[in-house]
């Protein structure tokens, strides 16, 4: 049992397997668009693997199949060797999606919000329960937030407590859509402390989505960049250091070039 | 055709949301705190409308009557008209119609805005089935509630009528006859069978308005197109289901 397979559970001594997870020749189509192109790629149990990309290239529609709430139109996605477009899927692996803008219930306090999981599935008493939503609340420094409702929160602190309550179901994969977009460069390096965290000390297999290049090169052990729906680049950090592919180049630092501005040269 | 085949895909869903949330029941001992919410706000945003509204219809319906029976002679009469209509007709038409309104209305717009803002789509990572939490409460709360809401709506709408049938000079009644004949021509059978149709247009109304906002796709401003739709639709349901219901049960 070598432990960086294994996930930690945060609340207790407990070990359960960390999960992988095997995008297989995976395309959809909303109708006559195509999405995603025969995408393919492996996320190793227990690593941190970040997804870049520019803004509607399929990003949050690829962590949506992930969890089940997209069906594939052909291919495949595989959550610790099981189909996660099946229900069953969703019972046997405990996956936790921190969404983009937070998804917090906006009419329950922030406590209720992280309590509403283990009641729901009534794992423990309420003394347990709140137990555990008080330690996921100092994980992340979010103590005096408990009362509090998802409307007076900052836009940090919501994104703080979207990783909370996830956390709250204990999850064996986690997936972050865009975990530090909108936010201050302090709460970003963070957030990206707390990824790599929950990672380290818990062994959580995680998936994030980001455009942030610092937070990718701290973090990210490997890293896949999708552009138009496919998949142009996979690789780890060193790699992404020096991209070969100028597409890739020009996403990771575009140059800022006044004399000859990108809006006109789409014009031709 | 298209509007036709619209019309069939929302009872489609429709249909399929109710054997989703039957399925369910069972799960109602332990969101017995939700259950009571829901009664409690249907309860609380209906009732003092309903109060109002029932009082003022029980007094026109008496008025009117009044007016007919000049010529006609028996004013007794009046006491049961008001009786029979408000019962079997017009206070559960008029709950139902509040409810769409009040109800009805809040029922999608916060549905919809679940859904708009993700939060249906996390309750389904969380494994927890929306129709569970937030339907199915819902559904028992309305069917619980209506006969309530029409029994108070009958009897101050009753109550209305005696007072207008009482202190109209061209009536003036005393309300021992105007509930005399109420009593002798009828029964509880009457009042039955407005329950009856109550309970159809309440459950029925909260299903649809339900439905209507787990549906809901898009942007924010989706959210008030929901709400419309969802009202419209509710009353639309309401006054074609009550000519079925009394024709059944006629
Ligand atoms: N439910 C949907 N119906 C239709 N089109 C969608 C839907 N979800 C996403 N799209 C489209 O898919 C593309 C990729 O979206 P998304 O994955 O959100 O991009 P991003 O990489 O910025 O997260 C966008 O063009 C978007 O309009
Ligand atoms: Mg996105």
């Amino acid at each position: 049992m070598s432990e960086s397979t294994h996930t930690t559970n945060p609340f207790s001594a407990v070990q359960t397997p960390a999960v992988g997870v095997k995008i297989q020749h995976l395309s959809k189509s909303f109708g006559t668009v195509e999405v995603l192109k025969d995408v393919s790629f492996e996320v190793q149990p227990g690593e941190i693997f970040v997804l870049m990309g520019p803004s509607g290239s399929g990003k949050s529609v690829l962590l949506k199949h992930i969890v089940g709430l997209e069906l594939p139109t052909s291919g495949q996605v595989l959550v610790d060797g099981k189909d996660a477009a099946a229900e069953e899927t969703r019972e046997q692996v405990r996956m936790a999606l921190v969404f983009q803008a937070g998804a917090l219930f906006n009419s329950l306090s922030v406590y209720d919000n992280l309590a509403l999981y283990p009641r729901e599935h009534r794992v423990g008493k309420e003394s347990e329960i709140r137990e555990k939503v008080m330690r996921a609340l100092q994980i992340l420094s979010l103590d005096n937030a408990a009362a509090k409702f998802p409307s007076e929160l900052s836009g940090g602190m919501r994104k703080r407590v979207a990783i909370a309550r996830a956390l709250v179901m204990e999850p064996q994969l986690m997936l972050y859509d865009e975990p530090t977009s909108e936010l201050d460069p302090v709460m970003s390096a963070t957030i990206a402390e707390i990824i790599a965290t929950l990672k380290e000390e818990y062994h959580v297999t995680s998936i994030v989505v980001s455009h942030d290049r610092d937070l990718t090169l701290a973090i990210g052990e490997r890293v896949g960049i999708l552009m138009g729906g496919k998949l142009l680049f996979l690789g780890n950090g060193a790699e992404l250091r020096a991209p070969k592919d100028p597409k890739i180049a020009d996403f990771l630092s575009p140059k800022i070039d006044v004399k000859n501005p990108r809006f006109r040269q789409l014009e031709t | 055709m298209k509007p036709f085949v619209r019309v069939l895909e929302g009872v489609g869903s429709t249909v399929q949301l109710m054997v989703r949330a039957a399925y369910f029941l069972p799960t109602l001992p332990r969101q017995f705190g939700r259950f009571i919410d829901q009664c409690y706000l249907i309860g609380y945003t209906t009732l003092p409308i309903v109060a109002i509204l029932s009082f003022f219809i029980g007094s026109v319906l008496a008025l009117q009557a009044g007016y007919a029976a000049q010529n006609l002679g028996p004013k007794q009469f009046i006491g049961l008209l008001v009786g029979l209509s408000m019962a079997r007709e017009l206070a559960p038409v008029m709950v139902a119609v509040l409810l769409a309104g009040r109800v009805g209305s809040a029922i999608a717009a916060e549905l919809a805005s679940m859904k708009v803002y993700q939060e249906i789509d996390a309750l389904e990572t969380m494994n927890i089935p929306p129709v569970r939490m937030l339907v199915m409460p819902r559904l028992v709360a309305v069917v619980v509630m209506m006969p309530v809401l029409t029994i108070i709506a009958d009897l101050v709408g009753w109550f209305g009528g005696a007072i207008v049938a009482k202190y109209t000079d061209f009536i003036a009644i005393e309300p021992a006859s105007y509930f005399a004949t109420m009593r002798q021509y009828m029964d509880f059978g009457d009042v039955m069978n407005g329950l009856v149709k109550a309970e159809a247009f309440g459950f029925v109304v909260v299903l649809v308005c339900c439905n209507i906002g787990l549906n809901t796709r898009g942007g924010p401003r989706e959210i008030g197109a929901a709400v419309t739709r969802a009202v419209v639709t509710s009353l639309i349901i309401i006054l074609v289901l009550d000519y079925f219901v009394t024709k059944a049960l006629s």
